[in-house]
């Protein structure tokens, strides 16, 4: 079962928890957004994966089940 | 189960069914069809019964979406059908689009064609609510309310309908903003994490058509699948409005047949076009190149589109798609960088603000095309727009700064030419004036959006 | 002031706990406003902020145990275990007791909700956040109430120290908010400040 992150885009508001806590997949852009790795979580990024989706002061991102 | 609409045969009233196109429309003229009209042209509907009844019929006729995404509209019913409880129906008039006109023009003629289409929507659906979603206009609503009335009078609808103002934004007909302004909210696009019938809330779906579709749906349902196949093609049957501009000025919205050359529908005449020239002479004037799709749709050379038919196995291939049925042909004394400056400043500015990326990146791009559009521009303006139209691409909740991507870069595809000569201070346009519909700019307000 | 005996222990226990809950619940309240209007602790990078945020409520939740635990045990005053959740059902001081019972039934719903976030609607956890703005002064009171000790002294100081800290946070906030682009407005905001060019064709 694969793991992808998602960002809701109308909730996110650029706070950037989300590419500090979780650099390897996620990153910003220069205006501060969040540009999340189009690749699924790998096993071993999965419980700080969980850590930025809970870090988000906006809720906005979410680790989703891909079929 | 529809079992039984596959042993009866279509109950079929062909002594009416119009042999020939223009089928939504009257044969002329913008008088609007009254309900007597409207019966005496294509005859009572009488209702085949049951939910989900008359969605076999819709499959077997291929009926796509005609309000711009080409969905196939038996699978959206299906949904509509299964989904528990059941649907609220929306009919989708909104038209943000400024370039198209094509569904006030049927609101506004054959309202009853649209009327009868919801009350079928309504009746696959298994719901009994309704309503029209209509761009907030006073005369058009009198005239809804007005065939809505004449209706009720002669007790033909089983399900009730209401007229819902739609926001004067380009937006506002985006099918989440439509459901957010359902729900009695600002039409503002959502994000939507699943796929499917689009939701008012937990457990309130919502079935939207656009208009138009509602139109073909309500004449399949009297004269069933194999008479809409009559036009079209086979991939792509039936017939569409389309808002037509050609190069003198003139516009009008015209019922085709799917496939329909562009070159037939703008008249242009390619044989007729000198070697080493990039312009196709027509009718009404020669043509630089054609818009297909709307503002966010994509631009075609004048020459491509002499060869292409307004069908989206065509279209596809080179990034562009029916749309919504706008189809713009630009004169050859216009700058075809200046125009599409123009909209893009347009469509940034009609970004509804709620996605960073999106409300960062627009404006950007768009003062950034302006600069291409200028004399000399700056060295890193087209690194700059490449970068930026990257950076906002599938980034926001809508498709606005996709589909607005789509339409700029297609103008620097077309118009590259054009952009060389820019950067030495030339430029082959001519005249000033604008050509496509913008409206004019005005400063948003959060308070428009409701 | 005689020596601490056994039975007062528990009293002053909770009197010391109680200030050190409220320096806490301000210090939340600080970096909730601070996380709200994205800014940063020097140095530190912006999850820090939101991580504080929670760690230090939760701080906060473990002193306010003990502050309400230690004042229940304590025989030196009648206060039941209901007291401290219901309001004005103490036998000792009613109303200025109610009003900590009240602050901590809204912390209560302010964790909770925290704790549950993944479950519910980001509307319901927004909406129940802001009663966040309504505990803190309800425990700035309850201290003003419930004992002398805030009435002079370096108690009162702290307490007047966490005001002032709220009064100045919140200003700033106001004055953000006041000052942020309506959603309708911020493309066109972006797009004013984009350079124009300089001539026509």
């Amino acid at each position: 079962m694969t793991k992808r992150l998602r960002v809701d885009p109308v909730a996110c508001a650029g706070h950037g928890a989300c590419a500090e806590l979780l650099p390897e997949l996620i990153t910003l852009d220069e205006w501060g957004y969040p540009i999340v790795a189009d690749q699924p979580v790998p096993r071993g990024l999965r419980h700080e994966a969980r850590h930025a989706v809970r870090n988000c002061p906006a809720l906005a991102l979410a680790l989703t089940r891909v079929a | 189960m529809i079992t039984d609409s596959l042993t009866l045969p279509w109950p079929a009233q062909e002594a009416s069914a119009p042999a020939s196109l223009p089928r939504l429309l009257p044969a002329a003229g913008t008088v609007p069809v009254d309900l007597r009209a409207h019966l005496a042209r294509y005859g009572a509907l009488r209702y085949a019964g049951g939910k989900g009844r008359i969605v076999a019929e819709v499959a077997a006729a291929g009926l796509t979406g005609r309000g711009g995404a080409a969905f196939p509209v038996a699978r959206k019913l299906t949904a509509a059908a299964e989904a528990r409880p059941a649907p609220l129906v929306a009919g989708n008039g909104a038209e943000g689009e400024p370039a198209s006109s094509k569904d006030r023009s049927l609101l506004w003629i054959s309202p009853h064609l649209v009327l009868d289409g919801l009350q079928l929507a309504a009746e696959a659906a298994g719901t009994g609510t309704a309503v029209l979603y209509v761009r907030r206009n006073q005369r058009l609503h009198g005239r809804l309310a007005q065939a809505i009335a004449e209706r009720a009078a002669a007790g033909i609808d089983a399900v009730r309908v209401d007229v819902v103002s739609a926001p004067d934004r380009f937006l506002a007909g985006e099918e989440s903003a439509l459901v957010s302004r359902l729900t009695g909210k600002p039409a503002l696009p959502a994000y939507r994490s699943v796929r499917g019938l689009p939701r008012l809330g937990p457990g309130r779906p919502a079935l939207v058509q656009n208009v138009e579709t509602l139109a073909h749906l309500a004449l399949i349902a009297r004269y069933g699948a194999a008479w809409f196949r009559i036009a079209g093609t086979e991939a792509e049957p039936g017939s569409m409005l389309a808002t037509l501009y050609l190069p003198d000025g003139r516009t009008s919205v015209t019922e085709v047949p799917l496939g329909t050359g562009l070159a037939d529908l703008l008249g242009l005449d390619p044989a007729a076009a000198g070697p080493g020239v990039d312009s196709v002479p027509s009718a009404g004037g020669p043509v630089r190149a054609v818009l297909v799709g709307g503002y966010h749709g994509a631009w075609l050379s004048a020459a491509e589109a002499a060869r292409l038919p307004l069908a989206n196995a065509a279209l596809r291939p080179l990034g562009t798609a029916v749309g919504a049925g706008v189809v713009a042909a630009l004169p050859a004394d216009r700058c075809g960088l200046a125009e599409t400056a123009r909209v893009a400043r347009y469509l940034a500015l009609e970004s509804a603000g709620q996605c960073g990326p999106c409300f960062n990146g627009l404006p950007r791009i768009a003062a950034a095309l302006d600069h291409l559009a200028g004399p000399h521009p700056d060295q890193r303006a087209r690194a700059d727009l490449e970068r930026w139209a990257g950076l906002v691409t599938g980034r926001g909740a809508c498709h606005h700064p996709d589909g607005s991507v789509r339409f700029i870069r297609s103008a620097l595809r077309v118009f590259a030419a054009e952009a060389g000569l820019h950067e030495r201070g030339r430029c082959t346009g001519t005249d000033p004036r604008p050509f496509l519909p913008v409206p004019a700019g005005r400063p948003a307000r959060d308070a428009d959006w409701s | 002031m005689t020596g601490i005996t056994h039975t007062t222990a528990l009293w002053y226990a909770s009197r010391a706990t109680g200030v050190v809950t409220l320096l806490l619940l301000t210090a939340v309240l600080l970096l909730g406003v601070l996380v709200n209007r994205q800014g940063r602790l020097p140095g530190l990078p912006s999850f820090a902020v939101t991580g504080l945020h929670r760690n230090v409520s939760l701080l906060a939740v473990a002193f306010l145990a003990i502050h309400v635990i230690t004042a229940i045990v304590d025989p030196y005053v009648t206060i039941g275990l209901a007291a401290a959740v219901l309001p004005f059902v103490s036998a000792y001081k009613p109303f200025w007791l109610g009003l900590g019972a009240i602050s901590l039934d809204l912390i209560a719903a302010l964790i909770l909700t925290s704790l549950a976030r993944a479950r519910i609607s980001r509307r319901a956890w927004r909406g129940i956040h802001w009663v966040a703005y309504a505990a803190w002064p309800l425990a700035v009171v309850h201290s003003l109430g419930s004992s002398t000790d805030a009435r002079s002294g370096p108690v009162l100081a702290v307490l007047a120290g966490c005001v002032l800290a709220i009064a100045v946070a919140l200003s700033w906030r106001l004055s953000r908010a006041a000052r942020e682009i309506p959603r309708a407005a911020r493309a066109a905001a972006t797009l004013s400040r984009m350079p124009a060019r300089k001539a026509d064709l």
